[in-house]
């Protein structure tokens, strides 16, 4: 692993792997009385939300907390950010307070990455979401549910999996780090949307593009639906909500076209009616719920592999935490099996 | 009067002669250790150095009034005589905007007042850059600025009748309008070439037909009513096309490209590093391509830097917060040295013609873009090829220091410049 997790890119399969597999381990933490463990004592997580994000928000305070981490959460609005002050600014503030790690939700593409490189501050950025860029979590967490059910055990991938996405591409965070992820884990990606909300040049994507949902679903092994804005229907992206969901929406008919075995899966939030059916959110193949829990798996193993190591500790660099991680792969996961939990926070 | 002597130069790249200028002129032209009455002349040794006539830039922002954070017209027109150049064009997207007589002349006085380098300003096509009531166009002609280039660079004059007016308007007095082409619908939200990288960066796309359909209505426009137009920055492969198809014709099109756009290409936004911000943006290898061909044949008439100083705040932060530009004029001969001469596509003749004749004849500059020969004005430029060097901003003597090229290396150096017979710059360094 690298020192931050900007894109899904940056993950090679074996580093993808073991955060599955570490994200394995630490999910037992949750079926314990005490879901906590002292791994991340004494570090300092930030949590700097430049957007609206309940959800993502809590799910990384949830975790880096069962790590026992310190976690401050930084929201854009009622803070000095709202008085117009620069991302550097605001970053070499955290840094003066010792943040360990930044968490990092920003409506720029590419923030997240500024924040990594440009010097200003010296710990790890994690990119929970950036513009219409990427969202490496939400890729890792949906990975992580569609290994458990379309190839359970550790130590794989998704070799051959067929996974489709469907929705607005164009915009979408979570379609570009599902595509690379996906890609690298091994299986195999189609895209399904209307034309205007695919990006020019998404040719050299690694996947398949396709306008026909009915085509693609009987080959799928799972089904990810996008939210797709209904404000997008002014800037004419499509004609209407009722044809956007006609052509492009789940709805029970569709979903009994899919093979037995098939996930449904939504990043969430999610527009009943338009990309997907209340039938199809409610049934029992949607893991719309499955996947919000095993987000907190996720960015558990992710704050623990990019910050483990004793407080004060360098972070890994690329090359040590990458021998790591190789070394690692092949054995049981260390710290948090043999980790107790923590006692003295009843 | 103060004279110089120029030894052994190679006059626009040719053989090596000896310069003598006398006073503001060019006293003689001869060949190099024929003796020249150099009696009490200053001696500029140039053996190897390579003198052209002053450069000529079209498109120039000097940023005053208004962002004398960003440069002022004597830090800009200083830059200016660092990179050779001996006049430049004001662009007027200034505040307030360039769009009237007193503000025109008021950049001209400045640019008087400096001495560097000859201030022709360019001035507003519409009230306030709005795009929908002409700005005083006589006016601003026959101010002392005596203003014949006209652009709103910066937005595009997108109404096809506001920019018909314009162009038949201008026709009075052989002005020309500079479209900066790019149609504002297709590029809401753009922050980069629209491509393979964007869809991967998941930054807001520029398409290329949002520039090349502005300069096709255009160019039909300019042919409809005769009159001249000039695209300012061309950027991509369909544009050279539809301007080497208008030109076919005989309509009185010209064009520049930017220096960057020469070189440069989208891969590098990879980086997030608003350093490579600009508008129109960064493109393809494949653009790249065709712009130096469409330079060397003439298709494209010339180089304009596009200078575009912002202070550090403007670009040391997130992409979408970044202001759009790059500074140019302190590095433009060397990026034109390295993409057009280097690569066998252009000669030094070239050079001058693309980057001193046509300019001056485009702007119908008085006394710039002059042949180096007895009785011209000496506005002189001397290069040295053979220098390499890495690019360091904090050399710059530009207000603004946001440039693409830090720590590149790149050829050539300005070592010399002459406006009207006097040395601008000197040993590299403005005098």
């Amino acid at each position: 692993m690298k020192r931050h997790l900007i894109s899904a890119a940056d993950l090679s399969r074996d580093d993808a792997v073991l955060i599955l597999d570490t994200a394995e381990e630490l999910a037992r933490i949750a079926d314990r009385p005490i879901k906590k463990l002292p791994t991340l004592r004494g570090r300092t997580v930030v949590n700097l939300f430049y957007e609206d994000s309940t959800r993502t928000r809590i799910s990384f305070e949830a975790a880096a907390k069962r790590l026992s981490a310190d976690v401050i959460n930084f929201s854009a609005k009622g803070s000095s950010v709202s008085k117009g002050e620069s991302l550097k600014d605001t970053a070499l503030t955290l840094e003066a307070m010792g943040a360990d790690a930044v968490v990092i939700r920003h409506h720029d593409s590419g923030a997240p990455h500024r924040l990594a490189t440009s010097g200003w501050i010296n710990g790890s950025v994690v990119n929970a979401g950036d513009g219409t860029h990427e969202h490496p979590t939400q890729a890792l967490l949906d990975a992580f549910t569609m290994r458990r059910h379309l190839a359970p055990g550790t130590g794989g991938g998704l070799d051959g999996r067929r996974i489709t996405v469907v929705g607005d591409i164009l915009h979408s965070r979570v379609a570009r780090s599902n595509v690379l992820l996906l890609h690298t884990l091994g299986a195999e990606v189609t895209l399904v949307a209307p034309p205007t909300l695919v990006p020019v040049g998404v040719e050299r994507w690694p996947c398949e593009v396709s306008y026909d949902l009915d085509a693609v679903l009987p080959k799928s092994d799972g089904v990810m639906m996008l939210r797709v804005q209904r404000e997008r229907m002014n800037a004419a992206f499509f004609p209407t909500e009722r044809e956007y969901a006609r052509r492009y929406g789940l709805d029970g008919e569709r979903m009994a076209r899919m093979p037995e075995h098939a996930l449904v899966m939504h990043p969430g939030p999610m527009n009943r009616g338009m990309e997907i059916t209340a039938e199809v959110a409610d049934s029992p193949r949607c893991t719309a719920v499955e996947q919000v829990a095993n987000g907190v798996s996720i960015r558990m193993a992710v704050l623990y592999l990019l910050l483990g190591g004793a407080p004060g500790e360098a972070p890994p660099t690329a090359t040590a935490a990458g021998a790591t991680a190789t070394a690692a792969a092949g054995k049981a996961v260390p710290a948090p099996t043999t980790a107790r939990p923590e006692e003295n926070d009843r | 009067m103060s004279k110089t002597l120029i030894r052994g130069a190679q006059v626009l790249g040719g053989e090596a002669r000896d310069v003598l200028i006398d006073g503001e002129t060019i006293a003689e032209v001869a060949e190099a250790g024929a003796a020249l009455p150099a009696d009490g002349a200053e001696v500029v040794e140039a053996a190897g150095h390579i003198l052209l006539p002053g450069l000529v830039d079209l498109h120039t922002h000097l940023r005053e009034p208004g962002r004398e954070d960003s440069e002022t017209v004597l830090t800009g027109t200083r830059a200016a005589a660092k990179g050779g150049f001996t006049a430049v064009h004001a662009m007027a997207n200034t505040f307030p905007v360039a769009d009237t007589a007193g503000v025109v002349e008021q950049v001209w006085r400045l640019g008087r007042e400096s001495g560097y380098c000859d201030v022709q300003p360019v001035g507003a096509v519409t009230v306030g850059l709005e795009g929908k009531q002409l700005a005083e166009l006589g006016a601003m002609h026959e101010s002392a600025a005596g203003v014949v280039v006209f652009s709103d660079d910066g937005k595009c004059v997108d109404d096809a009748v506001i920019m018909r007016r314009a162009l038949e308007y201008v026709k009075a007095f052989d002005g020309v309008v500079a479209q900066h082409a790019q149609e504002p619908r297709l590029t809401e939200g753009a922050q980069m070439n629209e491509g393979v990288v964007s869809a991967e960066l998941g930054l807001g796309g520029w398409p290329a037909a949002a520039e090349e359909s502005v300069i096709a209505r255009d160019v039909l426009l300019a042919a409809h009513v005769d009159s001249r137009v000039h695209i300012c920055h061309l950027s991509t492969a369909g544009s050279v096309e539809i301007v080497r198809w208008a030109k076919s014709k005989g309509w009185r099109v010209t064009a520049e490209v930017t220096p960057h756009h020469l070189l440069l290409t989208d891969e590098l936004v990879r980086s997030y590093d608003p350093v490579y911000k600009v508008n129109p943006p960064l493109r393809t290898e494949t653009d790249v391509r065709a712009l130096r061909e469409a330079l060397a044949d003439g298709t494209i008439d010339c180089v304009a830097t596009d200078h575009a100083p912002h202070p550090q705040e403007d670009k040391d932060c997130e992409w979408a917060a970044a202001a759009m530009g790059m500074v140019g004029l302190e590095t433009a001969l060397s990026v034109v040295q390295q993409t057009m001469v280097d690569t066998g596509l252009l000669d030094w003749s070239g050079v001058a013609d693309r980057m001193s004749f046509r300019p001056a004849a485009i702007g119908r500059l008085d006394g710039h873009g002059r042949p180096v020969a007895p009785g011209e004005p000496a506005n002189l430029t001397l290069l040295d090829p053979a220098y390499r060097g890495r690019v360091d901003p904090h050399s710059f003597v530009s207000r603004s220091r946001n440039t693409p090229y830090a720590g590149r290396e790149l050829p050539g150096r300005v070592t010399h410049t002459f406006l009207r017979g006097r040395a601008t710059l000197a040993g590299g360094e403005p005098a």
